[in-house]
């Protein structure tokens, strides 16, 4: 199946990615490719069988509901782009 | 002393007939000389691998020397590390330090060795050229004008050119393998859980495995060594006890069942891979090692179900990155979603995008039970080829690429085409099992071949003990490339 130019513009919403009109068709062709190649297992006959999630079949190691974190607030947003007062600044939200 | 072993510079630094400050400082000449064409390298710091070989010399005088003490270790830029800028090879993270060090970091420190420099990589591992890193590409020290694969495609070309005399990797569909391959060097990519993934950058969780790049399998168990262990900071960190990988290295091939999938020696493959590989399986047969035709039927799907599931993870890991705690915000925006938006948009690169976009296609309403669900059932199926084989044989051989290193912008216009160079590295990591390559040989360009062994779960030391006796017949893995002579 191909993705039409609103498909690709609903899925650029969902995954926050701006895509500008001039590149649509770009980036349509190459994902209609990818598509195409994924489609090759399809039709693969998967009645009865298990899903696969995870190389292992290992379970969830669970630890002592222990606080083992430090306070590292600076440090973290020492890397941000902006913030002030301990805090991460974004474009207002609420008017 | 470029070209030593990790075994070999061990000793001559154990007798002091060199320093770590010594043995460092050439390396860095050696990067200095040759990172201008290769461009193996994102970060380095000269200063401050001097300042740990200082320290390495100082615990050596006091006899507190670590299994790597004062050795020069080249890091993949999927690695963070407080001491330098960690940036996965993307515009995202150009000015990102880390505020604390991944557990491979720490556990080479621990081991006492130098951080030499971070490599360069294909943006968020996703690449098999090493093309799509955002500083530009790596060249391959056999030909210049050649990719050096990828995703570890830095950390290849850094050995393979005696710029390192080892460096880290990780592997999610064959990002050490396949540039092993392609570079004449030696990777191996560990059973799923061996190695913790604290500190790494995530791309796919499910597959994603660090290991160690190098010159020979003997240095592959070495390094094996200092990276496995449990870390509770990463969840599906495996608790076992710890192995000695180092413990196999001289093992009998005599009456070793391998395993030859009739999918990897079919068509596609160039000739010159077919030949080495071939010459290969004639040498372990010369040794008593007994040939199984296996099959691997679903081996095939791997591709394709590999990119639903890689990309699935991946934009669900990526989504961290919005502009907002660290990372690349965008100049002008309108409002917050606004923001988000162009900050991903100028932030990643276009095959990290095109990743992302089908990842939240294939989870998306509707569409989970045709693309996700289906792909992990196929999955599935992949991995119960391997049992089944591993039924009759002990280990699987193949080639590790169907083809050697091809030029630079020779795959970049159709992703299709690139993402099918992992063909015989994507089942293994899959189904979650350790592989290694080795170099058998070259094409009749002169390029190098790898050869593919994969093994069952944890079974690493056997698979390097395979080949380190395959290298004491070969001198394949000794060769230094043509255009960086030493």
């Amino acid at each position: 199946m191909s993705l039409s130019d609103d498909q690709i513009r609903r899925i650029a919403r969902l995954a926050r990615i701006a895509v500008r009109p001039e590149e649509l068709a770009a980036v349509g062709e190459r994902l209609n490719r990818v598509l195409g190649l994924i489609d090759q297992m399809r039709a693969v006959d998967t009645a009865g069988i298990e899903p696969m999630s995870h190389a292992l079949d290992v379970v969830q190691r669970l630890r002592p509901d222990e606080v083992t974190e430090s306070d590292r607030r600076d440090a973290y947003q020492a890397l941000a782009p902006a913030v002030q007062e301990g805090l991460y600044l974004v474009p207002k939200v609420i008017e | 002393m470029l070209n030593a072993t990790l075994t070999q510079l061990s000793e001559a630094l154990a007798a002091k007939r060199i320093s770590s400050v010594e043995l460092t400082r050439a390396f860095l000449e050696r990067i200095r000389k040759l990172n201008g064409e290769l461009n193996a390298f994102i970060t380095v710091d000269e200063a401050h691998s001097l300042e740990g070989a200082k320290r390495a010399d100082e615990r050596r005088a006091k006899g507190e020397a670590g299994p790597l003490n004062g050795i020069p270790v080249a890091h993949k830029d999927i690695f963070c590390t407080r001491a330098l800028r960690t940036t996965c090879g993307s515009k995202m993270l150009e000015n990102y330090t880390s505020p604390y060090d991944a557990y491979v970091i720490e556990q080479f420190e621990r081991a006492g060795s130098v951080l030499l420099g971070k490599c360069n990589m294909d943006e968020f591992a996703m690449g098999s050229s090493n093309e799509t890193s955002y500083f530009g590409p790596v060249r391959n020290p056999w030909d210049k004008r050649r990719v050096p694969g990828g995703s570890s495609g830095g950390s290849a070309a850094a050995v393979a050119a005696r710029m390192a005399p080892a460096a880290t990797g990780t592997d999610t569909g064959g990002s050490i393998r396949q540039p092993a391959a392609l570079t004449g060097i030696c990777g191996l990519k560990p059973t799923y859980g061996v190695v913790s993934r604290y500190g790494m950058v995530a791309f796919a969780s499910s597959l994603d495995q660090a290991g160690p790049m190098a010159k020979s399998a003997a240095d592959l168990a070495v390094m094996m060594n200092v990276m496995a262990g449990f870390d509770a900071r990463d969840s599906t960190s495996l608790q076992r006890p710890k192995e000695d990988y180092t413990r196999g290295l001289n093992r009998s091939l005599s009456g070793l069942r391998i395993g030859l999938p009739k999918e990897y020696f079919g068509a596609g493959i160039e000739p010159g891979v077919q030949r080495a590989v071939e010459e290969a399986v004639r040498w372990f047969a010369s040794q008593g090692a007994q040939s199984v035709p296996i099959e691997l039927p679903n081996a095939k799907l791997g591709v394709p179900v590999y990119y639903v599931i890689a990309p699935a993870e991946a934009s669900s890991n990526l989504s961290r990155f919005d502009g907002v705690r660290y990372g690349h915000r965008a100049k002008g925006y309108s409002d917050l979603a606004d923001m988000y938006a162009r900050s991903r948009a100028e932030g990643f690169g276009a095959e990290v995008k095109r990743r992302i976009l089908v990842g939240t296609y294939v989870l998306s309403h509707g569409y989970y039970d045709a693309y996700y669900l289906q792909a992990q059932k196929v999955r599935r199926l992949i991995a119960r080829d391997f049992a089944a084989a591993f039924e009759r044989c002990d280990i699987v051989l193949g080639p590790t690429a169907p083809s050697a290193a091809f030029a630079l912008g020779a795959k970049t216009d159709d992703p299709v085409k690139m993402y099918l160079n992992d063909i015989f590295t994507i089942p293994a990591p899959l189904a979650g099992l350790p592989a290694l390559s080795v170099p058998c040989g070259f094409d009749a360009a002169g390029l190098p071949v790898g050869l593919q062994l994969m093994g069952n779960y944890f079974s690493e030391a056997v698979l390097l003990g395979v080949a380190h006796r395959y290298q004491q017949a070969t001198d394949w893995h000794l060769r230094v490339p043509s255009e960086t002579p030493l």
